[in-house]
């Protein structure tokens, strides 16, 4: 890769330790992909919140990393392991909590916006189409690619951070245009949608993908179709982004298919608890839970993750005390995805709408799961 | 063989070859190094200091983290050859210093299970 003078220097660490770290991870990434130079990317949205997730050695790291680092460009965070507000209502231990605050810290110190969001894409102005940002959370760089016309690679947690404290990013894969064609075309198939089997489609197109692929037949995908389709896709491989118009090969994901990948994510047929929010439920999908749980209240615990951006909205227009009155509680900051909250010892299996929120949920939670949509949730699981 | 260096270091060791591609985030325990996805060929498998052969990272970009954990809880294989490397596991090897390079695709096939290899990924040599 060619480094500007400047760019060698801090490798070689003139400008100090944390800063020759930063591009060690761009360079290193820069072979992998193939890439010849940096470029500046505008904003960089970091996963690696959630203590869960990173543990002692991911806190440790960043406590010492914001000992002199400080972001170079717009960064936001992803969700950590819980809710501040409500912890006090769950049974967490005090190391977890006091680590979790650890983490926290470090990330402001650094200069990032305190977002504990997965969908940054739903809650931020977004720039210009065709900026380079620089996104880990996986379901935000595949709608980013997607659907915001911004141009990101699936990036790593440390990819997006070395970018974060730079502003740049190795200019391969999904940055260079000729890798956005995608050679391969998933055709939908399945006649009844909802956003559970967009989810499937997504995890199922992930595993044969490359860097971008084609869906055809899934015109006029509307907000929770899109973001479930967008999670599954970046749970099973490393697919960043998909387009809507056929290219290239054709496989076909029918019923069959689908049966298949809900073999391997389903392993319970009832739940003791519902989940709703992997990736967080954003204004839009609040609003129409509202009107879905008209007059009716839910037959067990049911959690819904929203980022707190939202959260004063959701309590000026109402819909916090009409959810409440349904039985289901809101939770901000945090998501399904390897929260601490669910855990095997007080919870046997969970029921979801989210194929993401399924995947890691048997793999790190180690409990059972039950794939319903959402419409299926509010059917059978509210009285 | 010559292999394509993607972080540096030297070592030798016994290969643990991964047909399917690895998910670190949800797939490995990074406490123990033990691969806890039960549909993943591995399953059941510790990839503490073994060379881990796989063909590329997928899933969570969170899974650098588990990669550094694993350096941290002394349990990280200690290397990686890769047919692909992805971003997240690139990251991960090179805050972590795992020394990581790429095989060609023959020559990535040929890597047999159990099979004893030294690996100088500073010339670009596996033997």
């Amino acid at each position: 890769m060619e480094l500007t003078k400047d760019e060698e220097a801090a490798l070689d660490g003139k400008h100090g330790e944390t800063l020759a770290l930063a591009y060690r991870v761009l360079v290193a990434i820069g072979d992998a992909t193939g890439s010849d130079k940096l470029i500046p990317i505008e904003w960089a949205h970091l996963s690696g919140v959630n203590y869960n997730t990173i543990g002692d050695a991911g806190e440790e790291f960043l406590s010492r990393l914001s000992k002199d680092a400080k972001f170079k460009v717009k960064t936001t965070v992803n969700p950590m392991g819980f809710d501040f507000d409500t912890v006090s209502k769950y049974d967490l231990d005090d190391k977890f909590i006091q680590k979790q605050q650890g983490i926290r810290k470090s990330y402001e110190k650094m200069g990032a916006i305190p977002s504990f969001s997965c969908i940054p894409y739903q809650i931020f102005e977004l720039p210009k189409k065709g900026t380079h940002v620089s996104f880990a959370e996986s379901n935000a760089a595949i709608y980013a690619n997607s659907i915001s016309g911004l141009k990101t690679n699936k990036e790593g947690a440390f990819s997006a951070l070395a970018s974060a404290i730079t502003g740049k990013s190795p200019c391969s894969d999904l940055r260079d245009e000729k890798n956005r064609e995608p050679n391969l075309t998933i055709q939908m198939k399945v006649k009844n949608r909802d956003e559970l089997t967009y989810g499937m489609l997504g995890y199922f197109a992930g595993k044969v993908a490359g860097n971008s692929v084609a869906i055809s037949g899934a015109k006029n995908l509307d907000m929770r179709n899109c973001k479930s389709l967008c999670a599954g896709l970046g749970t099973s491989g490393r697919c960043g982004m998909f387009t809507l118009e056929g290219a290239g090969e054709k496989i076909d994901f029918d019923d069959k298919e689908m049966q298949k990948v809900r073999d391997e994510l389903e392993t319970s047929e009832s739940g003791d608890i519902i989940t709703l929010g992997s990736p967080q439920l954003g204004l839009d999908e609040i609003s129409d839970l509202v009107v879905m749980l008209k007059g009716k209240s839910f037959k067990k615990r049911c959690m819904i993750f929203c980022p707190r951006a939202i959260r004063e909205q959701i309590k000026n227009l109402g819909y916090a005390k009409k959810i409440e009155r349904a039985g289901a509680e809101l939770l901000y900051d945090c998501c399904i995805c390897l929260t601490p909250l669910i855990d095997k010892s007080n919870v046997d299996a969970v029921i979801t709408n989210s194929v993401k929120g399924a995947y890691y949920l048997r793999t790190s939670n180690g409990v059972d799961v039950n794939l319903k949509s959402l419409s299926q949730i509010v059917n059978e699981e509210t009285k | 063989m010559n292999v394509k260096i993607i972080v540096r270091g030297k070592t030798k060791g016994t290969l643990l070859v991964s047909k399917n591609p690895i998910n670190f985030l949800g797939g490995i325990d990074k406490k123990t190094g033990l691969v806890r996805d039960k549909n993943h060929d591995l399953f059941g498998k510790n990839l503490a200091n073994k060379v881990l052969v796989f063909p590329f990272g997928v899933g969570s970009s969170v899974g650098a983290y588990t990669i550094y954990s694993l350096k941290y809880n002394k349990c990280a294989p200690l290397a990686m050859i890769c047919l692909k490397a992805d971003i997240t596991t690139a990251s991960g090897c090179a805050i972590s210093n795992i020394p990581l390079v790429v095989a060609q695709k023959q020559d990535y096939e040929s890597l047999r299970d159990g099979q004893q290899v030294s690996l100088d990924a500073v010339s670009g040599k596996l033997l």
